[in-house]
């Protein structure tokens, strides 16, 4: 099955982070340093902290649509500011210096100048003077990047889920999981406590100093071309998961979705920033590359039950891996 | 960790025994800017064959410069006589900044507490507090005439409402003062302090007696953050009859790597658990976060990016 594909989707599919090293899944500390390529049977990926591609401007709107509809997807406590405009300066900083045909970033003092071709937007905005911006450091931020973005704070020898702008979240939400724990926002995840990956992983996230960048990559399922996937909005997508099982346009509907997620320490607030960026792909689109349909197809027929319920995918698992590998 | 190379730029006496040191980019202009780094960080410096911390006294937001102040030691402890004989321009190896002595973000009121020339991340946590309006008071001990950047402190406190100073000379007149401080702190309060370390002590001792609870008390433990390079060692891979030499300062995956022996890897800081290696005679001297307790006392495996080897010898399953 080789048919041709628009060239919009080969970009997609070319730098599509495929996230299976085996035919079989289970959760480990699976971090790694940051900016390390992988090359994949259709191109490559890893390259870059943030990554732009040809959705930039449809999943900003997109994002920009939820915010108003939906504020509470981005929050912020109030001892977060300094890191919100750490996190601001560091983003807006890497984007100059991985994008810098399209963007400009330059600070005298407190004064910034930002100019960002892609969007034909050029700002200036004052450190530290949150009305400097429109929507303040982070709503701002979260305007510029297709990334989430997650704020950590560190203390009392625990990260907390302090601030962030989450618009794209696979199954959680930001505004009821804002003030919790790292090891409490993992409650729901089956097997991680006991495994003690989660609390291996909080150490390691803990000791994490300015300039060393990690990365993890996460999966699960989605109906549709639907990034807003949060607890939010459940009634409108969480019925698909039924109807999906046994419509013969499955492999289209269906997609792979997985998470890039960086871990920055940021250089002088000292809050841990998480950035998630989600990228989809079809069954359709997948299949097109035949050592991903082999090895999706066996990934989901041999997941264990209770993480394909966690991951709400039980009810078409067995249905995609059959077309995957008998299609 | 990230090394960068820079020249010296600058330098006083700022007191009679303590020498400021400014250390630039070697070359100016489009990355004239160092990393930032948190408030309270300190850089490790090479030199003389030693490497030695030192704290940094800006305010860590995008610094065209790292400014360190260091105390000559009579015994030459520290390094510090090396550090007072650097020429102006001379190149130095600096590692990136490192934390471990962050101010804490939830904090209503920071009480800061220096001795001597512990002054250095206490003032760069001044100068953060200052440029956030954070509250902040300064109880600073010294011996007259030896006060490093008293004049820097006494102009931040004076420019600021929410800045508070107050200076001591005398052992007793200090304890006296910090008690008071002690006591009249707000509820949600946290201390930092730096000095000496019978001073700390001290400090802590006072505020423990005061019934401060623990989590409010900081103090700087230099490096705690890093792993230390370890002791060198040999590893002997027993199925191939090779001897691998461990330099400190290198792990023994990146010494495997370097003789031609991959290892599957991914962290490279031993949480993942991908580097596990079978050990068949030796005491592994286990710094992972990826083994069990019982892992690691049956020494029957070693992670080997980050942990070493007690003994000079290692054997391992390769
Ligand atoms: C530091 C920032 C991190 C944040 C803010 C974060 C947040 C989250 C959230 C909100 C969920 C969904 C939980 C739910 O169902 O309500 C989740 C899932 C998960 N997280 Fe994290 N996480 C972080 C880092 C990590 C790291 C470093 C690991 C490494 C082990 C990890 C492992 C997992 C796993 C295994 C899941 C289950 C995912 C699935 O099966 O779909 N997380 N995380
Ligand atoms: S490489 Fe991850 S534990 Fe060693």
């Amino acid at each position: 099955m080789n048919t041709a594909l628009p060239a919009t989707l080969d970009h997609r599919l070319a730098r599509f982070p495929f996230p299976f090293p085996e035919d079989a899944y289970r959760y480990s500390a699976n971090v790694e340093p940051a900016l390390t390529t992988v090359a994949t049977p259709a191109g490559s990926w890893g390259d870059k902290l943030i990554e732009i591609d040809g959705d930039y401007r449809a999943e900003l709107a997109e994002r920009d649509a939820i915010l108003r509809r939906d504020p509470s997807r981005l929050a912020l406590l109030d001892h977060m500011r300094p890191a919100a405009w750490d996190a601001l300066l560091t983003v807006l900083e890497t984007l100059a210096s991985e994008y810098p045909e399209d963007m400009e970033f330059s600070r005298a003092g407190r004064a910034c100048r930002w100019n960002n071709r892609l969007l034909g937007e050029e700002w200036e905005f004052t450190v530290g003077d949150d009305s400097s911006l429109p929507g303040g450091p982070l709503g701002f931020l979260s305007s510029q990047v297709q990334e989430d973005i997650v704020l950590l704070d560190q203390r009392e020898d625990a990260l907390w889920l302090d601030g962030g702008v989450v618009t794209f979240a696979a199954d959680w939400s930001m505004g009821f999981d804002v003030g919790m724990r790292f090891l409490e926002v993992h409650g729901p995840v089956p097997r991680i406590r006991e495994e003690e990956i989660i609390t291996r992983a909080q150490q390691f996230l803990m000791r994490l100093q300015p300039g060393q960048d990690y990365r993890r990559s996460n999966w699960t399922m989605t109906v549709g071309r639907r990034l807003d996937t949060s607890i939010e909005t459940y009634p409108e997508w969480g019925p698909d998961r039924t109807s999906v099982a046994d419509d013969p346009a499955l492999p289209a509907r269906l997609h792979l979705r997985v998470e890039v997620q960086h871990l920055v320490r940021l250089p002088r607030s000292g809050a841990l920033m998480f950035l998630v960026r989600t990228h989809l792909a079809s069954l359709e689109e997948l299949a097109t590359v035949p050592a991903w349909r082999e090895r999706l197809g066996k990934v989901l027929a041999e997941l264990p039950e209770d993480m394909a319920d966690y991951k709400g995918i039980s009810r078409y698992r067995h249905a995609a891996s059959r077309w995957l590998l008998g299609a | 960790m990230n090394v960068l190379e820079l020249a010296v730029a600058d330098s006083k006496y700022i007191a009679p025994d303590i020498r400021e040191i400014v250390l630039r980019r070697i070359s100016a202009g489009q990355q004239e800017v160092l990393p930032s780094y948190i408030p309270g960080s300190h850089i490790v410096i090479e030199c003389g064959g030693r490497a030695n911390a030192y704290s940094l006294t800006g305010s860590g937001d995008s610094p065209e410069e790292y400014r360190i102040s260091v105390q000559l030691r009579p015994d030459g402890r520290g390094g510090s006589s090396a550090v007072h004989r650097f020429r102006h321009g001379e190149r130095v190896k600096v590692s990136g900044p490192r934390s471990a002595f962050p101010p804490v973000a939830t904090a209503r009121r920071h009480l800061l507490i220096a001795g001597g020339i512990g002054i250095t991340p206490i003032l760069s946590h001044l100068r953060a507090a200052a440029a956030w309006g954070r509250e902040a008071e300064l109880l600073y001990s010294f011996r007259p005439g030896h006060a490093a950047h008293l004049e820097d402190i006494r102009a931040l406190c004076g420019s600021s409402p929410s800045l508070f100073l107050m200076e001591f000379t005398e052992r007793k007149a200090f304890r006296t003062g910090l008690a008071e401080a002690l006591r009249r702190q707000p509820l949600g309060t946290h201390l930092h302090v730096c000095g000496p370390l019978g001073f700390m002590d001290s400090v802590i001792a006072e505020a423990r007696s005061a019934c401060w609870p623990e989590s409010r008390l900081h103090l700087e433990a230099f490096g705690a953050a890093d792993l230390d390079p370890g002791k060198p060692f040999t590893a002997h891979l027993a199925r191939t009859g090779r001897s691998v030499d461990v330099p400190s300062g290198t792990s023994l995956l990146e010494a495997l790597e370097n003789s031609g022996v991959p290892v599957p890897n991914l962290c490279r800081q031993g949480v993942c658990g991908e580097c596990r290696i079978p050990v068949s005679k030796g005491r592994p001297e286990h710094r992972d976060l990826y083994l069990s307790e019982s892992d690691k006392a049956a020494n029957t495996t070693i992670m080997c990016c980050v942990s070493r080897s007690h003994e000079p010898h290692l054997e391992l399953e390769l």
